[in-house]
């Protein structure tokens, strides 16, 4: 308990911030995966996810974040979205071009319509999410190496 | 008159070049960047909007006619995160040249190097 | 029309203010206010994903900045070329604006957009992408290229920030590594 209090912001930030997060991630999941029938979309899905992260880092310290999510994840995660859009639209040449939309469309209004743009959404907020939260966290470990000299 | 807006955008331009060449701090000339960056998108979308125009998404309930123009909000919608990348890569490029300079002022910078 | 009139009034006042102020943590706060200011006027302008993207990036736009410049809030100097420099600035600024005066007569009017490529897909984009929202159908299904190219400049910039931060990184975990063993 005291330990875990050494680093951080105070006990309120740390309550609020513990009750939260999981409600941020929540609706980041919720505004990715609604992107094709409701405002919203991968771009905006995956910095909320970065930013439920942020949230962790800023009010508990870096190694509460990387001890969820480690470094290595990061990259995964980076790399994974970015082969996983390339590989969605290679499929496309199974029916003809490039960004085919080879999957059946479904009904208009339901979560699972729209073919392949759902998928493309959810590599979209890996690639976005991971990448800005890996330029967080290298700017911040720049900026204590700087405060330390 | 039917270009007002336009120009109050160009005008908003105008203060983040105006930064841009005229500060010496790099932490302003980076807002400077943020400022005309925000510039650009807002008159994509002013180019994009219709009178009495509706949101470009379907309702299940209602027929939704008279859409605005979907193209340039796609297009922004992009550059939007590449904004925010770049202003990233231009702060650790920043925080770099604190780091070896210790200074944000780039007239010093010229100075130091001889 | 009129709140579209003062919100791009506020946004340029908060712009003015952000680049003149001394303070460097009080001029990143003021482009915070431009940023939601922004927001605010893209969901008068009838762009919802928009306003919601540009939201949500401010936010981790203006924790960046703060991080950055928290504790570094140095005095700059003005002296020096002052007249020239700001001649200089203000020559380029007004031939800028001369060839923007040429070129904004060609917009089409506000409100009356040309829409000879969007009409295409306001029409045929729930048949044939099965998307409600036309603009995922568009960035996503019809332009999808322009979206692998945002993929790649995201990339590049992530590889970017970690290249310019490298020494330091790896010595970090390094460290991390050892202590977790």
């Amino acid at each position: 308990m005291s330990k875990e209090h050494d680093r951080g912001m105070s006990v309120i930030v740390k309550t609020v911030t513990r009750l939260t997060v999981g409600l941020i991630l929540l609706y980041g999941i919720y505004i990715l995966s609604h992107g094709h029938v409701s405002p919203g979309g991968g771009f905006a899905g995956g910095v909320i996810i970065a930013l439920s992260f942020i949230h962790l880092m800023l009010a508990y310290g870096k190694e509460a974040a990387l001890k969820r999510i480690p470094s290595q994840a990061l990259s995964f995660f980076e790399g994974f979205g970015a082969i996983m859009f390339l590989a969605i639209a290679l499929l496309g040449f199974t029916g003809g071009y490039f960004f085919l939309n080879f999957l059946p469309k479904g009904e208009p209004f339901k979560l699972f319509s729209a073919g392949i743009i759902p998928l493309c959404n959810i590599a979209i907020s890996l690639k976005v999410g991971a990448g800005l939260f890996a330029i967080f966290i290298a700017l911040v470990l720049l900026k204590f190496e700087g405060e330390n000299k | 008159m039917t270009h007002t807006l336009y120009i109050l955008c160009l005008a908003l331009f105008c203060i983040g070049l105006y930064c841009i060449l005229r500060k010496r701090n790099i932490i302003k000339i980076i807002i400077g960047v943020i400022i005309s960056e925000y510039a650009v998108n807002l008159l994509f979308i002013l180019v994009a909007y219709r009178m009495q125009g509706r949101s470009p998404i379907y309702s299940p309930d209602a027929a939704i006619e008279n859409m605005v123009d979907a193209l340039p909000q796609a297009v922004v919608l992009t550059s939007i995160v590449i904004g925010l990348a770049t202003t990233a890569l231009l702060i650790a490029i920043a925080m770099r040249i604190y780091e070896k300079y210790k200074t944000f002022d780039i007239t010093k910078i010229n100075e130091l190097r001889g | 029309m009129l709140e579209l009139y003062l919100l791009l009034i506020f946004m340029i006042v908060g712009a003015i203010v952000a680049v003149e102020l001394k303070d460097l943590l009080s001029s990143v706060i003021a482009v915070g206010a431009v940023g939601l200011g922004l927001s605010i006027t893209f969901i008068v302008l009838k762009a919802p994903d928009v306003a919601i993207t540009q939201l949500v990036v401010e936010i981790l736009c203006l924790i960046i900045l703060i991080r950055s410049t928290l504790k570094r809030d140095l005095p700059f100097s003005t002296s020096g070329r002052w007249f020239l420099n700001t001649m200089i600035a203000l020559s380029f600024i007004g031939i800028f604006l001369f060839v923007a005066y040429k070129a904004i007569g060609d917009l089409p009017p506000f409100g009356y957009p040309i829409m000879k490529v969007a009409s295409t897909y306001l029409k045929q984009g729930l048949a044939q992408t099965g998307a409600t929202n036309i603009v995922a159908s568009v960035i996503l299904d019809y332009r999808a290229y322009d979206t692998l190219g945002e993929a790649t400049i995201l990339f590049t910039a992530v590889i970017g920030v970690l290249a310019l931060v490298r020494r330091i990184g790896r010595k970090k975990s390094v460290e991390q590594e050892g202590s977790d063993e």
